[in-house]
């Protein structure tokens, strides 16, 4: 996976809780047996209508967020099923960071998985990046060596990562081959069990 | 007296392979089921990079999300039929044990796993979908991953894990008479709200939960994912060695009776503590239906749709607006009186011998309402085969319901089995989300007690009130 250190984009706000995967990416395009091409089926049917049209009224549609690689969104952010077409979704579609102020355990992991950076933040502190990204075009600079987030007129707030997280995404590590290194004692396990 | 442990804490203790300052616990999976969906990224991985299942005989596979209820030899969709091809290739290059969708094994992975006795107390169960929660009622680890870790664990046989935080659910007293298993798990969801258990593994405990048979026990932790969290548990006890025993995959004669030994070692410690406790009377839990769109939407039957002017918070003020418009109902309208035009028994949460048995008893001798259409999908084709030896299949299509071949169908649509746009459905399944059963189709979470009363009547029904045959005491 590739790695990520810094990263500086423009802010799409999502302002909905309990953002579910059958959301982020419908089960009619489960079927691929591909890790590409994901991004067009996003938020499909909150997108376009039942025709293929996009819907006006859903904000990824308007002009103003096209090229946005940060998306904030509400509580519970993924939840429901494990699919990790979920995140390849939203990876290929652009995004690089989801901030939220919680996310599901299994989406959250999967996000790790692919190199997508998924923050924490309090909801008074997505909240007030929403309102700002809805207003304007708002740039967010996410740094993940210093664990901050900061805009152009000084706000700046850190955020948590457990460590081995961290070194994950900043390396863009294989997880198995590291894993692999551990091989004697997976085989050592084994043979106690027999 | 060593420290009082909960079951998770010992399961974790047996299975920790590596451990470091700083990083999760490598953690040992003894048991990985694998099905279309979301595997094939997974194998291809193993191929790019030149490496071997670890454990194939650690891993079992079958074919549930897309296979047709109609004719399982006939895929319309091309892009299924890859999928389902795929898997097949995958197996026979990997050596990985396959029910095929011709096989008499195929089913649901979280029902056959039960069945074939593959499911055991104290193993550490994955699966690239969530519902892997489901084995939990053995007294097993068993929790849903994504397609990286899918491949992680074919190679590896481990995962990284963070050690899991413990919530006890107690569920206090017994349920009512015409009162489920699946009633109990959406009024804890609708009480406690669909995140409650994020962060935690879950263990359900009290008397309701000792009195639920192993079967309600696998519908009650089949659901713990949709309230966040990733594995629901129930320490096991004289009921679940017995569903196991002579099982094809469980240990037999003197090996039974060592596995016994270490099974009856796992029920969490007297005095050993959770990291937070909830608790709930089952006698207060009344019969549910969903009226939203997240599992945490549910009422009981007697109540009426919520209305906006009850949010606390803007957002839930705007989540309620949204689910109101999306389901087509009104605000404080009774529950009771929504007409639905389709029903659904069938899914990883009820689809087991004992729910077709039960819905049965309702719909004996009694037809469909001729406003809905009306499917019985049987979990596996074990299951199918059984109950048409007791004469359930006979029962259903006498009142008018479809009987299909096994697989998930109408629970996320990815087959043939869709609901269209703006119709309703009382649903046995397990979750309500937007386009879940087809885009634009509107569920009603429900036990298949309820869904078979509501095929009937036409609309949603006190099962309690309803005259059948077992509820007449």
């Amino acid at each position: 996976m590739e790695p990520i250190r810094k990263h500086e984009g423009l802010v799409y706000p999502l302002n909905r809780a309990n953002i579910d995967t059958d959301q982020i990416i419908p089960k009619q395009f489960l079927k691929r047996i591909e890790r590409q091409g994901f991004g067009q089926f996003l938020f499909y049917n909150w997108r376009f209508e039942d025709d293929g049209t996009p819907r006006e009224n859903f904000s990824l549609n308007d002009k103003k967020y096209e090229g946005a690689s940060i998306l904030v969104a509400g509580e519970n952010f993924g939840c429901g099923s494990s699919r990790e077409h979920a995140p390849w979704a939203i990876q290929d579609f652009g995004f690089k960071v989801i901030i939220a102020p919680s996310y599901a355990d299994i989406f959250y992991n999967n996000c790790l998985k692919n190199g997508i950076l998924a923050i924490i933040q309090p909801e008074e502190v997505t909240e007030k990046l929403i309102e700002k990204a809805e207003a304007e075009n708002y740039t967010l600079t996410v740094n993940l060596e210093n664990q901050t987030i900061k805009d152009s007129t000084g706000f700046e707030v850190s955020f948590d990562v457990p460590e081995y997280h961290k070194e994950m995404l900043l390396n863009g590590w294989d997880e198995i081959a590291v894993t692999l290194t551990h091989e004697d004692k997976i085989s050592q396990y084994e043979a106690a069990q027999n | 007296m060593s420290q009082p442990k909960t079951i998770v804490e010992k399961i974790w203790d047996q299975h920790v392979v590596h451990q470091e300052e700083g990083k999760p616990d490598l953690l040992y999976i003894d048991l990985h089921l694998v099905h279309e969906v979301t595997s094939p990224q997974a194998f291809e991985g193993l191929r790019m990079n030149n490496r071997k299942v670890r454990q194939p005989e650690k891993t079992f596979a079958t074919m549930d999300h897309n296979v047709p209820t109609l004719d399982r030899y006939f895929i319309k969709d091309p892009v299924s039929k890859k999928q389902i091809d795929t898997l097949k290739a995958n197996c026979e290059e990997f050596n990985v044990p396959l029910a095929d969708i011709g096989h008499p094994d195929q089913g649901i992975v979280h029902v056959i796993g039960p069945e074939l006795g593959l499911t055991q107390p104290g193993k550490t169960i994955v699966c690239g979908d969530s519902h892997t929660s489901t084995h939990g009622a053995f007294g097993a680890l068993a929790f849903g991953i994504g397609t990286s870790e899918v491949e992680h664990v074919l190679a590896t046989q481990t995962l990284w894990q963070n050690k899991p935080k413990t919530l006890n659910v107690k569920v206090n007293g017994d349920l009512g008479v015409g009162v489920t298993a699946k009633d109990l798990i959406l009024a804890i969801i609708a009480k406690f709200g669909v995140r409650f258990g994020t962060g935690y593994v879950i263990e359900y405990t009290g008397e309701a939960i000792r009195n639920l048979t192993v079967e309600e026990r696998m519908t009650v932790c089949n659901m713990s994912i949709e309230a966040g969290a990733r594995a629901g548990l129930i320490s096991p006890d004289e009921k679940t060695f017995e569903y196991i025993k002579g099982r094809r995959h469980a240990p037999a004669g003197e090996d039974f009776d060592i596995a016994l030994e270490k099974w009856k070692a796992l029920a969490t410690d007297e005095g050993a503590t959770y990291d937070a406790t909830v608790e709930i009377e089952a006698a207060e839990v009344e019969p549910q239906v969903t009226w939203g769109i997240n599992p945490g939407m549910g009422l009981p039957i007697s109540a009426n749709v919520p209305s906006p002017n009850t949010a606390k918070t803007a957002v839930e003020r705007e989540e309620i607006e949204r689910a109101l418009e999306y389901m087509g109902l009104e605000a404080d309208q009774p529950i009771s009186s929504v007409k639905i035009d389709h029903v659904f028994i069938g899914s990883c949460t009820n689809s087991r011998l004992s729910d077709l048995r039960r819905a049965a008893n309702i719909v004996r001798g009694k037809k469909v309402n001729p406003s809905v259409t009306a499917l019985v999908v049987p979990g596996s084709q074990t299951i199918k085969l059984r109950a048409e030896e007791e004469g359930l299949d006979t029962i259903f299509k006498e009142a008018g319901f479809q009987w299909r071949e096994a697989g998930c169908s109408m629970c996320l649509a990815m087959n043939d089995d869709i609901i269209p746009s703006g119709e309703r459905c009382a649903s046995t399944s397990n979750r309500n989300f937007e386009g879940r059963q087809g885009n634009g189709a509107r569920t009603h979470l429900v036990s298949p007690e309820m869904a078979a009363a509501a095929a009937i009547e036409g609309q949603f029904v006190d099962v309690r009130k309803y005259s059948a045959p077992t509820l007449s005491s």
